[in-house]
């Protein structure tokens, strides 16, 4: 007797329940998303003799990387890449500087609610907004040039940084943030002292990253008009000159790199 | 001295944390307050200082009336009443002197504390303290290189820096061990009467309250149901207040280990 339990125990298998238990449905979501994927796949046109075409153009860019060419536009380079560093840094430090105060009013557990939802918006609509976009708007209303640019990286900054960082801050440990509280502390005493050393190595390791975004982002917003090593990129597009495109994609490539070995030494160092 | 009448918490949630309590404190009286996990002994505290709003009822400490204040008003009263927190709750990326001199908030402008430029007579009195509590090697450790016992001293000294008339202890030995909670007590009793201060202290460890406080309270569910002397704590008060259980162990203890006590401390 106890025998023939001991054998029925064994004797039960076990399979992991499927996530979707009917059958039916199962299969017919499979079924149904490789139809809709090969036929999606297939809506593509693809003109075989203009890509037979365009692999000798592309082959000639990728070629120029081994050769690239520093010099022949030597001023409009150096001018290009100095642009985009002045906007890099000077619209990462106005975007931080502007998106500290926003931070804090679109933290739920510091602001009250009116100031939370203006804050709120002031974020939704900047990362609603693509660079581009924004660039495109800007060159409309500055013209061409680093200052489009600009504005247009610190508004974007603003978006990213101030939706981090509030979100750290709401994280926040509240027992610190009490005991500041209990001292008779004003509100700035308590943002200085209780919320600041929590979030402190956030803001720093965000603000470095940023840097970084900016930094590439400036490349890319040249192509609008916004100012940068962009516009410089594009006008070698323009005239073929490939050798001078490769030599600045790999400058933009070598300075996002070193960017990105100093943003992990400093966030190494700060805790 | 201070007095609470028919104090009462509602949460939102609709919880009676607090159901008309009135309690007095004399002057340099150290009060045990005493409870199951959720009778309000938590809310009772920081419905003092009002870190939680009181729905209704009166805090009066030393002829305020507390839950009158408006804001600016209440920061000055919470100048006057120190607290001590589970878990200690130090700031802590600041270094053991910031945390101490953050008592001293209430008393000095914006911009000073922003700079650390604090008075001279502020950081001659941290020291003071943090020499009283045996952490004056420890000034510019950051807070959470401390151990628990040495963040509760820091918590101690930054309750004691603000000058205060009350100090209001949470749970000051929920995760310390049992050597450093009775030392830790011992420190706050001992500063207490040193200063005659008076306090409140929650805790759980009945049989540590009994050695150390003058007088004990039971809250459960929201209502006073123990007000006495800790040498009249038997085990039926102990089953009124937490429910029925074997207390021998808990009241027995206290005599054992007395001796104990004042021995093993260096």
């Amino acid at each position: 007797m106890s025998n023939a339990t001991a054998d029925s125990v064994e004797m039960r298998r076990w399979r992991k329940p499927p996530a979707i238990e009917r059958p039916w449905l199962r299969y017919g979501l499979l079924v149904g998303t490789l139809v809709y994927l090969f036929f999606a796949v297939g809506s593509y046109d693809v003109n075989w003799g203009r890509v037979a075409e365009g692999l000798d153009r592309g082959w000639q860019f990728v070629k120029a990387f081994a050769s690239p060419d520093f010099v022949s536009r030597k001023s409009d380079f150096i001018e290009g890449m100095t642009e985009s560093i002045i906007m890099t840094i000077t619209s990462t430090v106005v975007g931080i500087l502007i998106s500290i105060p926003i931070a804090l009013g679109a933290a739920s557990n510091l602001a009250p609610l009116p100031v939370y939802i203006f804050c709120r918006a002031i974020i939704a609509l900047s990362r609603a907004l693509h660079e581009i976009i924004v660039a495109i708007l800007m060159v409309a209303i500055f013209g061409f040039g680093p200052l489009a640019g600009f504005i247009t990286l610190s508004f974007a900054t603003i978006g990213f940084l101030a939706k981090l960082l509030a979100e750290d801050i709401e994280a926040m440990d509240k027992s610190q943030a009490e005991a500041i509280q209990a001292t008779g502390a004003g509100w700035l005493q308590w943002i200085n002292y209780a919320v600041q050393p929590q979030v402190m190595p956030r803001l720093i390791g965000l603000s470095i990253y940023r840097l970084d975004i900016n930094f590439r982002e400036s490349a890319v917003l040249g192509l609008v008009g916004a100012g940068g090593i962009g516009a410089t990129l594009n006008t070698a597009f323009d005239r073929y000159e490939f050798d001078t495109a490769a030599a600045i994609i790999i400058t933009i490539i070598v300075i996002v790199m070193a960017l990105e070995y100093l943003s992990s030494i400093i966030r190494a160092r700060i805790q | 001295m201070l007095k609470l009448t028919s104090l009462s918490k509602r949460y939102k949630t609709g919880d009676e944390a607090l159901k008309q309590v009135s309690l007095e404190v004399p002057n340099g009286q150290v009060l045990g307050l005493i409870g199951p996990s959720g009778a309000g002994k938590s809310t009772l505290i920081r419905c003092i200082n009002r870190l939680v709003e009181p729905t209704s009822g009166s805090v009066m400490l030393n002829d305020v009336e507390l839950t009158q204040l408006g804001s600016r008003r209440l920061r000055k009263a919470r100048r006057k009443i120190g607290m001590i927190f589970q878990e200690y709750a130090l700031v802590e990326r600041l270094s053991v002197m910031e945390n101490v001199l953050s008592g001293r908030l209430g008393y000095v402008g914006f911009w000073s504390s922003w700079f650390r430029r604090f008075p001279q007579s502020d950081v001659t009195e941290a020291f003071r303290l943090l020499d009283r509590v045996g952490l004056a090697h420890m000034v510019d450790k950051r807070a959470d290189e401390l151990s628990g016992g040495q963040r509760q001293r820091v918590g101690i000294a930054r309750a004691l820096i603000q000058d205060p008339e009350l100090l209001l202890v949470d749970e000051p030995t929920a995760s310390l061990d049992p050597k450093t909670s009775r030392q830790i007590m011992r420190l706050i009793c001992e500063l207490c009467e040193e200063r005659n201060l008076s306090a409140i202290i929650n805790i759980h460890d009945v049989a540590l309250a009994r050695m150390f406080v003058q007088r004990i309270v039971g809250l459960q569910l929201g209502s006073i149901v123990y007000d006495g002397k800790p040498s009249d704590l038997d085990g039926s008060v102990l089953t009124q207040i937490y429910g029925e259980e074997d207390w021998e162990a808990t009241i027995e203890r206290v005599d054992d280990e007395d001796d104990d006590v004042e021995t093993s401390i260096p």
